[in-house]
């Protein structure tokens, strides 16, 4: 059911773990219905995101998602990395199974949560709508 | 070290005898045991000797066993067998049931049937009081697993019967987990039907019986035929039965030296992850479950993802949450339990089978915690808990 790509991002995932004094925390989820990402970033000139890092409580596909979005928007602007969306992320895992689909939705949400909260902290307020132009989301299942 | 298989409540290796009594039942003996010619009537034969057998080990008659394509079809024949035929009234189940009897009950209350879900204690065993509480005059059947796929909380079947009786209804248990790895007689049970399936003690897929006590008025979900005296119509697969017929023989002979065996090595299991790993719930019954299974919910971690880890390391396990099972909700048996859903969504089944060895389940202990370890790392709940 899942790729080897998915496969190998979930047993060695990278960029696992938090980033210390990050300019944007985002944290997506809920534990009750049993998926949780967060993401920090670190973000340097021009709005470079410099480094990003994961914690995810979820599924296989859930930690291969943000294993693999992580190293999809590093060295990225923020305009650009927030243009990065679940479906993309999938795809560049080869595919994901249909039902593991809306598990894919948190990471790119996470991030998104956390430029918002870069912006937000840097008195940036006015620009999170322009930056955060929605991507494409997966379809969520109705009872999610 | 070879891949270790931990995951026998899902479904088990053919035993390689039972493989070797069903190979000429394919393409030598292949007749159909409705014909009066030779090979017909070596076909018949040979499914009434797999009917003999069956009938013997649970102590019924051989003309109480239906022949079905799995526990699944044993269970709704159950279910719409006894009901379909009568008025609408009231069905019990407990929360716990495996899909076969809870589909099958709420397809029933679709058709006008009042389902009544009797709740579990914190072990999994049916609330007595609730259970007495939940009949009504028109109550026609109930239907309680005798041991849970997912916990392995073995019932009070016997004293549950004894009570449906007592207020006039039929009794139905799903023994699928049972047969084979507890001893299993339905007149001490005293059930009116039973359910059971090949593929868990190491026959062939594909094939189950349902027990169906003498009196029982069944109506078939299949016509056809005639075939299981009109009850299951459909030309007998007859490899796949003579398999469960010698499966079960085999499972029964070899329980008195494996259930004790078994019940050493999941108490050694239960025991070493509890030791080992911090905040592990222990799931089901601490005693009366069945004695391969081993069944708890790892707190901060998400099933499949555990699952996953441990299948790269060469073990097979289970996973209730729901991300493993491709739904929305983790397991509604271990949340039935009373375990919150977060919790719940780090389930983790270990079932044990005869091939297993205490090697295996040394392995795995010291496998289990560094991986736990990991993912909690990894975990954004772990930090904050």
């Amino acid at each position: 059911m899942y790729t080897d790509l998915v496969l190998d991002h979930f047993t060695n995932p990278r960029n696992v773990g938090e980033i210390e004094e990050a300019d944007g925390v985002g944290e997506v989820g809920n534990p009750v219905c049993g998926d949780v990402t967060r993401i920090s970033i670190a973000v340097g000139e021009g709005d470079v995101i410099t480094d990003v890092k994961f914690k995810t409580f979820g599924c296989g596909a859930a930690v291969a998602t943000s294993s693999m979005l992580t190293e999809m928007v590093v060295g990225k602007s923020l305009r650009e990395a927030a243009d990065v969306s679940n479906v993309a992320v999938a795809e560049a895992l080869g595919g994901l199974p249909p039902k593991k689909m809306h598990c894919s939705n948190l990471a790119a949400d996470a991030l998104q949560a956390a430029i918002r909260d870069y912006l937000l902290r840097s008195g940036r307020e006015a620009e999170i709508d322009e930056i955060l132009a929605s991507p494409p989301k997966a379809p969520e299942p109705s009872s999610h | 070290m070879k891949p270790v298989y931990f995951d026998h409540a899902a479904t088990t290796p053919v035993d390689p005898r039972v493989f070797e009594a069903m190979t000429p039942f394919f393409c030598e003996r292949f007749g159909n045991p409705s014909e009066p010619h030779r090979l017909g009537r070596e076909a018949r034969s040979a499914v009434d000797e797999a009917r003999a057998r069956v009938a013997a080990l649970l102590g019924a008659g051989e003309n109480e066993i239906v022949f079905t394509a799995g526990g699944t079809e044993a269970d709704n024949l159950a279910l719409f067998g006894s009901l379909a035929r009568l008025q609408p009234g009231h069905l019990v189940v407990s929360a716990v049931e495996h899909p076969a009897v809870m589909e099958a009950a709420r397809a029933l209350n679709g058709r006008g049937w009042d389902v009544d879900y009797v709740p579990v204690d914190g072990d999994g065993v049916v609330d007595r009081e609730a259970y007495r509480a939940a009949f009504r005059d028109d109550t026609r059947l109930v239907s309680v697993m005798t041991a849970n796929n997912v916990v392995g909380t073995v019932q009070p079947v016997a004293e549950l019967a004894r009570i449906a009786h007592q207020k006039g209804a039929l009794f139905h248990t799903d023994a699928v987990q049972a047969v084979g790895s507890l001893p299993v007689d339905v007149d001490e049970l005293g059930v009116d039907m039973l359910s059971l399936s090949g593929h868990k003690l190491h026959g062939p897929k594909g094939v189950g019986a349902l027990y169906v006590r003498r009196g029982t008025r069944l109506q078939p979900l299949l016509h056809g035929g005639g075939q299981e005296r009109r009850l299951r119509s459909g030309t007998e697969n007859v490899p796949g039965i003579v398999g469960l017929g010698v499966a079960m023989t085999l499972a029964c002979e070899a329980m008195p030296e494996v259930r004790p065996r078994l019940e050493r090595l999941r108490d050694r299991l239960v025991a070493g992850v509890l030791a080992r790993v911090p905040e592990v719930i222990l799931l089901g019954h601490p005693t009366d479950r069945l004695p391969g299974n081993a069944a708890f919910a790892v707190r901060y971690v998400e099933g499949e993802s555990l699952l996953l880890r441990l299948d790269a390391r060469g073990f097979t396990v289970s996973s209730g949450s729901a991300c493993a099972a491709g739904s929305d909700e983790p397991s509604p048996v271990v949340q039935a339990l009373g375990v919150r859903p977060e919790d719940a969504h780090g389930s983790l089944r270990v079932s044990l089978g005869r091939e297993n060895t205490e090697e295996e389940v040394d392995a795995f202990l010291d496998a289990l915690p560094p991986i736990v370890d990991e993912l909690r790392r990894m975990s954004p709940l772990y930090a904050k808990r």
